[in-house]
């Protein structure tokens, strides 16, 4: 990289920052910005459901208590957006994809979550399990804000944020990958932050 | 949903600074005469890496603000009171400066006269930025697509590119301002509400594609209003930037 900003010294990252924790690319921030394509959707709790269909014998289905009533975990992470900010030890508490699969037999590898509003993303299901995704409905000790995902939104912190779906209601388990939402306008198909994978073709 | 794919890979690459228009006391506009430049659609982005001497890199996202079939690349920066790569660019860099980029990146928020219309667009701040390229675009190709733009402002001295709103053809512009404005001031002079949407914005009947773009809040007060009065979620597309974000 011989390439210099003429006259550009930067910000640096403030010194209490852990440097080996940001990814390439990335900027520490303090606060929560919002990124959506859409409205944000309103799902009355009593109408909500969470769904696991495609590639299982029997489709799974939870409504909100359910959901609640299933063993939760707290989840303190580093979260990192394809927008380059990032911002560290955010606390959650949800429900392991782990826990939701559990006793399900699939041949499939790959999954795709939907959201209300019809947004879409896909991982593969080695992403989404092994203690690696929850379904979220708790932020900083209160309910999910809608505006972040709630009522409840995935959580898949060791990717791009775009991937940790908000207002998430169904994973659909897939023996092919199919792009989602970015990633059909040429966002990464993967999307792993340490390995800068923003765009298609990173 | 799916859209047009971007696939091409998004390399890096040097332009050089040709123009700069200060735009208001915090926005400029700086054009860009890119060699390798692919094209782009009205409402996409770039990405900006800038480099210190010592190797140290930031990157901040950037709408374009220049139609597709304009000369140069334009991007309008506006400067941020605790950003990083903000004050650089709409302050530091000078004509004949290099700066890298990659893109266009986005194919979501975008607009074109393919696409049809009426159109209604609702503009936070600096998110007025690429409904500019959108309106130059639909300029260029001689398109009667009826436009309505709200354009939200604290006041009057940050309204960006105000005159070449105002003289586009058939483009319907409102402003409110939030925080200030002048006792002649013929405008709206509050934040957006249902009631100021449902004044200015097209009936849910005429179905129109609708575009948001702003901070959180307006966006989120904009597309709830919209919801409100009928319009289907599905033609209401938004793109936020977050309240500081340390741009």
């Amino acid at each position: 990289m011989s390439f210099v900003s003429r006259g550009f010294h930067g910000r640096r990252r403030p010194e209490d920052v852990d440097p080996s924790r940001i990814p390439p690319g990335q900027y520490v921030t303090t606060d929560f910005p919002v990124l959506s394509a859409g409205p944000t959707p309103h799902t009355a709790l009593d109408r909500w459901t969470f769904e696991i269909d495609g590639e299982v014998d029997e489709p799974l289905s939870w409504s909100w208590s359910e959901l609640q009533a299933l063993p939760a975990e707290t989840i303190t992470v580093d979260i990192h957006c394809v927008t380059k900010w990032s911002k560290l030890d955010t606390s959650w508490r949800g429900v392991s994809i782990d826990t939701l699969l559990d006793g399900v037999d699939t041949t499939a590898e790959h999954v795709t979550a939907t959201s209300d509003g019809g947004y879409t993303t896909n991982l593969p299901l080695e992403d989404v399990t092994g203690g690696k995704a929850w379904i979220a409905f708790e932020y900083g000790g209160e309910p999910l804000d809608p505006e972040h995902g709630g009522p409840a939104r995935l959580l898949v912190p060791h990717l791009y944020f775009w991937k940790s779906a908000k207002w998430v209601r169904r994973l659909t388990l897939r023996l092919d990958d199919e792009p989602g939402f970015w990633e059909s306008y040429g966002y990464h198909n993967y999307g792993d932050p340490w390995r800068e994978q923003r765009y298609a073709g990173d | 949903m799916a859209g047009t794919a971007v696939r091409r890979r998004l390399i890096w690459q040097l332009g050089t600074v040709v123009e700069l228009v200060d735009e208001t006391a915090d926005a400029r506009s700086i054009a860009l005469e890119l060699p390798d430049w692919a094209g782009h659609r009205p409402g996409q982005h770039v990405d900006v890496r800038l480099t210190a001497d010592d190797g140290y890199q930031a990157q901040r996202s950037y709408s374009i603000a220049s139609a597709p079939e304009d000369d140069h690349l334009v991007l309008t920066v506006e400067r941020l009171p605790d950003g990083e790569v903000s004050p650089y660019l709409a302050g530091d860099l000078g004509v004949g400066d290099q700066l890298e980029l990659r893109g266009p990146i986005g194919g979501y928020f975008v607009w074109d006269t393919g696409a049809g219309g009426p159109v209604q667009l609702f503009a936070g701040g600096s998110g007025v930025v690429p409904f500019r390229a959108m309106l130059r675009h639909r300029a260029a190709a001689k398109s009667t697509v009826p436009v309505r733009l709200l354009y939200s402002a604290k006041r009057l001295g940050d309204v960006i590119y105000r005159d070449e709103l105002a003289a586009f053809d058939e483009v319907d512009v409102r402003f409110t301002l939030t925080r200030e404005w002048p006792d002649d001031w013929d405008g709206y002079r509050r934040r957006l509400d249902p009631e100021l949407v449902g004044e200015v914005a097209w009936p849910s009947a005429e179905r129109p594609l609708v575009y948001i773009c702003g901070p959180t809040g307006f966006v989120e007060a904009a597309a709830e209003a919209m919801v409100q009065l009928g319009h289907d979620p599905a033609r209401i597309k938004t793109e936020r930037f977050g309240p500081s974000g340390g741009g």
